[in-house]
């Protein structure tokens, strides 16, 4: 019996100090003709040695291409010690830190990594994480609903280069709640958010406006303009950003005259692996006047009866488990075990470290855009400095080219045309500071050969 | 045991209302209410000017152990919040009735407070809780 | 001491950074960051010994007995980690074509017909990264189905009394109101009010079986007859699925449908608060609005579905497919269970709970609803001890720690006064149940002798009881901010 320690003497006893003759009987009070017999339609069980077999062959089966693909998920580095500490049986299996003196751990690690965001972002206060970007997307859009006193409004502008899963995903989220989120289209030459296409609403009442910094063309929008029309419309501010690019681009809590008022994103680039898609966690972090609105996880530095320093869980009266139906949000966990691997990663790393992995990206991706422009049939389609990625246009169908280049063992991007089918036959690439320049070079060489 | 002022009405949901001289209501919660929180940690004042119905919920008065939304006592529009309240929220806890006030209101009919509960009939309530 | 407090300025790790040559000069100066940001700067060493003796701080399954209620915290195999750890799966961009996703594919594929099977449902979907998010992709649907029939009237979802307060919480996120019913002594809904209160407005009712309460509804049949009668659904909170894992399923009681959470009943880790998942089952009618995406089989390989395959969809609930390394850590632990495996959890898990019951019961502790048998957990309540000696089941969860375990749930469900609600799960062997037994009889004659011995425990945690109530007023929240 996998993972049960019991033996024949010990259930015999136990039995018979409840005062039952068989397992068997502790079921009877669930209806008997309801009742299965077996699981017909699960394996029978393998052993240790069996099911590594199985999934070895598994993991073999995929492959592992390189990478030039982002679209919300980001190949980097990832120290050695950010998993081997994370795994440790003491953060690995324990639960949400409800009681406080058996989870100093935890709660002191959630403090730091709070700190860290705020550091990063130079907002006010940060939550302990929600599920991933999408969500925290989706979150900070219900909150700035909540959180508006200027604004009755349930509208939100949301320019068309914020990452469409997102936008899906948050449309799937708040249209519940009578939300709607209205498109903003982006610049054609630069991928950027106009100010002239925000004054297009000018007058109208909306909730806040989303911008992402980068965008998800990796172009670069001119945020503190934008903030700043926004607050002058009495409408908040909600920044999506990307962690890494943070240390080399201007934090959110300094855009315009008065710093957007929420930030989120995705923290994958920050020690998790690309793993299939998760887990990853959404950050959230905001000015100190919101921190009331903010849902999810919170933790505050406080001291015991000696006074010594010690950490809770704060704000719970927000919360769902206290709040019920008028709760912030249902969310009741954090990505616990991601926001540990990253709070060591942010530690490992240290400012100058992320800067470098900011740099290196940065110049990695440079370096492509220069060795695939090259190539004839290949245009940069956006005008303007970018971030990590950059949308190319081909001069082929975007589909039969990335399936030449996975012949190849190239994962070559992200394929805008069922997202974006204006953009014709557009490329989205991204190089991270893990990719070579001989990788780099081959990349270039390959696609001119499909080309 | 909780106090029950006799000079003012109160509502099932334990706020306390008192007629001013002024013609403008001022609206706290009862000295039994702040002691089933325990000790207040923030409150979420209602914006001036706004305007609510009776048994609206207007505003929130925060514990660790629990939120709890106060409702507009009679239809009336808010005329001034207890600023002090911002920072030192737990006078509610000390003063419920005098320093603890949480904001006044103009009723749209003075006498939709002779519908509340007396002070004998909120003490027989409470006294069944 | 946090780890910013440990600085150097100036310390640098090398290793862990890239080599980077020039400077970056195509961003315009007024995008970009001016003042680097105040992050700690450490060696890897320094790193390294910090957060492994901050863990230190923590209880875990690992390290102690952990009943925590209504939380299924039980074994989670190493196997699990390791294998889902695999560089295969690691590296595996999420939008990597279906030709270097096959292998992961196929689990996911195998992961949704297995759980298909354990829960009696007809579809399921991977996507929801947590119970509560779990709980919204059902409740969303449950609205879609009724507005795919023009029925707009239904606002209504009803709860019972003893519920998660996710599902209120879960039900107003979907743009319904709440009505609670309420819950009869011996644990089971007061049907009677039940019938009263569905009618046309009425949504659907979200139900956990076994209860909170740690008991089996045995009139779920007429339950869910009253609810269908009314054209509602009925929806299966599954946090206590591994009560009942392989001895009777939710599709067959009636459900509609169910979140599953893999971190409870499928052993994947708890994290210190996540991530969890909450993959959702559905009956077949409401098979059409299943959250994207999802995996489906065709020729022998595998394939995404996606918003063409399934148009009435209620969309995406993630930026790609949830938590996907705890999904792998579910299907490998399902995969070594097996079918026999898979029906013993339940039994084990609810022997345990009926032998701790038993045992405290003998030894003098209330239980709630003594005349009930235990499911996988049950309730012990404090009620005279809080009266007679002024201890409270607060001051017993934390002198358990003093004693090396981690207390059961308090506080929850919130109609039982003064209450602990203990599940030991099947893999606890009988020598941790003994203990905790031990440890609260032990806890009860402190109590008898000096009340305010346990009332200021622990003593032996790295800290004392703490001050909520100034973190909550003097609000630190950040060190960065506070220097």
């Amino acid at each position: 019996m996998p993972f049960i320690p019991h033996t024949e003497d010990e259930i015999c006893d136990m039995l018979s100090v409840i005062g039952a003759d068989s397992i068997e009987q502790l079921f009877d009070e669930i209806p008997q003709h309801l009742r299965i017999k077996s699981l017909q339609g699960v394996p029978q069980g393998l052993n240790e040695m069996e099911v590594s077999r199985l999934m070895q062959s598994r993991a073999a089966e995929d492959g592992q291409p390189v990478c030039f693909m982002g679209a919300g998920s980001y190949d980097h580095h990832i120290p050695a010690a950010v998993w081997q500490i994370t795994t440790r049986g003491e953060y690995y299996t324990a639960y949400t830190p409800y009681q406080a003196e058996a989870s100093q751990g935890t709660l002191q690690l959630i403090y730091e990594f709070q700190s860290m965001m705020t550091a990063l972002t130079a907002m006010d206060v940060s939550n302990a994480s929600l599920y991933d970007g999408a969500s925290a997307l989706s979150e900070a859009v219900l909150m700035a609903v909540r959180g508006n006193r200027k604004s009755k409004s349930r509208r939100i502008l949301v320019p068309t280069n914020v990452n469409p899963v997102y936008r899906s995903a948050t449309k799937s989220i708040v249209h519940h709640q009578n939300i709607e989120l209205v498109d903003v289209e982006f610049d054609t030459a630069t991928g950027q958010t106009t100010l002239d296409a925000l004054k297009a609403y000018e007058g109208e009442d909306f909730a806040a406006v989303v911008i992402s910094q980068p965008t998800f063309f990796g172009t670069l929008e001119q945020v503190d303009a934008l903030t700043d029309w926004a607050h002058a419309n009495g409408a908040m501010l909600i920044a999506v950003v990307n962690p890494t690019s943070l240390s080399l681009l201007k934090p959110p809590g300094e855009w315009g005259e008065q710093g957007a008022d929420i930030a989120c994103g995705d923290g994958q680039p920050l020690g998790a692996p690309m793993s299939s898609g998760g887990p990853y966690y959404g950050f959230m972090c905001c000015k100190k006047a919101h921190v009331r609105q903010m849902p999810g996880r919170i933790v505050g530095r406080t001291v015991d009866q000696d006074e010594k320093e010690g950490f809770v869980l704060t704000l719970q009266a927000r919360e769902q488990h206290i709040r019920r139906s008028k709760a912030t949000s249902n969310i009741c966990t954090n990505q616990g075990l991601v926001v540990t691997a990253s709070t060591i990663y942010m530690s490992l790393l240290g400012p100058q470290g992320l800067e470098k992995v900011a740099i290196a990206c940065h110049q990695n991706t440079n370096q492509l855009i220069e060795k695939l422009s090259a190539i004839k049939g290949v245009d940069v389609l956006f005008k303007g400095s970018v971030f990590h990625e950059v949308v190319l246009k081909l001069n082929k169908p975007v589909a039969d080219v990335l399936n030449a280049l996975a012949e190849k063992n190239i994962l070559g991007g992200y394929d805008l045309s069922n997202d974006y089918p204006q953009l014709d036959n557009a490329l989205l690439v991204c190089a991270t500071e893990m990719r070579t320049d001989e990788e780099i070079d081959r990349y270039a060489q390959v696609l001119s050969e499909i080309l | 045991m909780s106090e029950v002022r006799t000079d003012v009405r109160y509502t099932a949901s334990h706020e306390w209302v008192r007629l001013e001289d002024d013609g403008t209501v001022t609206v706290g919660i009862s000295d039994h209410a702040q002691g089933l929180l325990g000790d207040i940690v923030f409150v979420e004042l209602p914006e001036v000017d706004a305007e609510f119905s009776a048994e609206d919920a207007c505003c929130v008065v925060e514990s660790v152990k629990a939120a709890s939304d106060i409702y507009m006592p009679i239809n009336g529009e808010i005329v001034d919040t207890n600023n002090a309240l911002v920072d030192e929220p737990d006078i509610i806890n000390s003063s419920p009735y005098d320093d603890g006030w949480i904001f006044r209101i103009k009723p749209v009919d003075e006498e939709d407070i002779e519908q509340l509960m007396d002070a004998s009939t909120y003490e027989a309530e409470i006294a069944d809780e | 001491m946090l780890i910013f407090e440990h600085t150097t300025q100036g310390r640098k790790n090398i290793a862990q950074a890239p080599v980077v040559n020039g400077e970056v000069n195509d961003i315009p100066a007024e995008l970009r960051r001016t003042k680097s940001a105040p992050l700690p700067e450490l060696s890897e060493l320094q790193v390294v010994r910090h957060y492994t003796r901050l863990s230190q701080k923590n209880f875990s399954i690992d390290t102690h007995f952990y009943p925590l209620g209504s939380c299924t915290m039980k074994y989670n195999p190493r196997a699990c980690n390791s294998l889902a750890m695999l560089p295969g799966f690691l590296s595996r961009h999420p939008l990597a074509p279906e030709k270097f996703s096959q292998g992961f594919m196929a689990c996911m594929y195998e992961l949704q017909e297995m759980l298909c099977e354990v829960t009696g449902m007809s579809g399921f979907s991977l996507t929801p990264m947590a119970g509560a998010q779990g709980e919204f992709a059902g409740v969303a649907m449950i609205r879609a189905y009724h507005d795919a029939k023009k029925d707009f009237d239904r606002k209504e979802i009803l709860v019972p009394n003893a519920a998660h307060g996710t599902n209120p919480a879960t039900a107003t996120m979907c743009g319904y109101t709440v009505k609670e019913i309420p819950t009869l002594d011996n644990g089971d809904v007061d049907l009677d009010a039940l019938k009263q209160a569905v009618g046309p407005q009425t949504a659907g009712l979200m139900l956990t079986n076994p209860s909170t309460l740690g008991v089996f509804e045995r009139r779920i049949e007429e339950i869910a007859k009253t609810v269908h009668q009314a054209g509602g659904l009925l929806y299966y909170d599954g946090a206590n699925l591994n009560a009942i894992l392989g001895k009777i399923r939710p599709g067959d009681m009636g459900f509609d449908v169910i979140h599953s959470n893999l971190h409870k009943t499928f052993s994947t880790p708890h994290g210190g608060g996540g991530p969890g998942s909450g993959a959702i089952g559905v009956s077949e009618r409401l098979k059409p609005f299943l959250p994207l995406p999802m995996v489906t089989k065709e020729n022998e390989g595998y394939r995404w579905l996606t918003e063409k395959d399934c148009p009435q969809t209620i969309g995406r609930l993630s930026a790609f497919m949830g938590n996907a390394g705890v999904l792998l850590r579910a299907y490998i632990y399902m995969r070594m269970l097996g079918k026999d495996g898979m029906q013993r959890v339940a039994e084990f898990a609810t022997l345990n709970a009926n032998y701790m019951m038993a045992q405290l019961k003998n030894k003098g502790f209330d239980v709630a609803i003594p005349e009930r048998r235990a499911s996988h957990e049950f309730i012990v309540t404090l009620k005279k001890q809080a009266k007679e000696l002024n201890v409270t089941a607060m001051d017993f969860a934390k002198r358990l720690l003093d004693l090396g375990y981690h207390a059961p749930t308090t506080y929850f469900p919130l109609l039982i006064p003064e209450c602990l609600l203990i599940e030991p799960t099947e893999t606890e062997a009988r020598e941790s149940l003994d203990g905790f037994i031990e440890a609260m009889l032990q806890i009860q004659s402190e109590a008898e002798n000096d009340a305010e011995f346990v009332k200021g425990a622990p003593y032996t945690m790295p800290v004392k009881r703490l001050d909520e109530v100034r973190a909550a007023k003097q609000l630190d929240l950040s060190w960065v901010n506070q220097s």
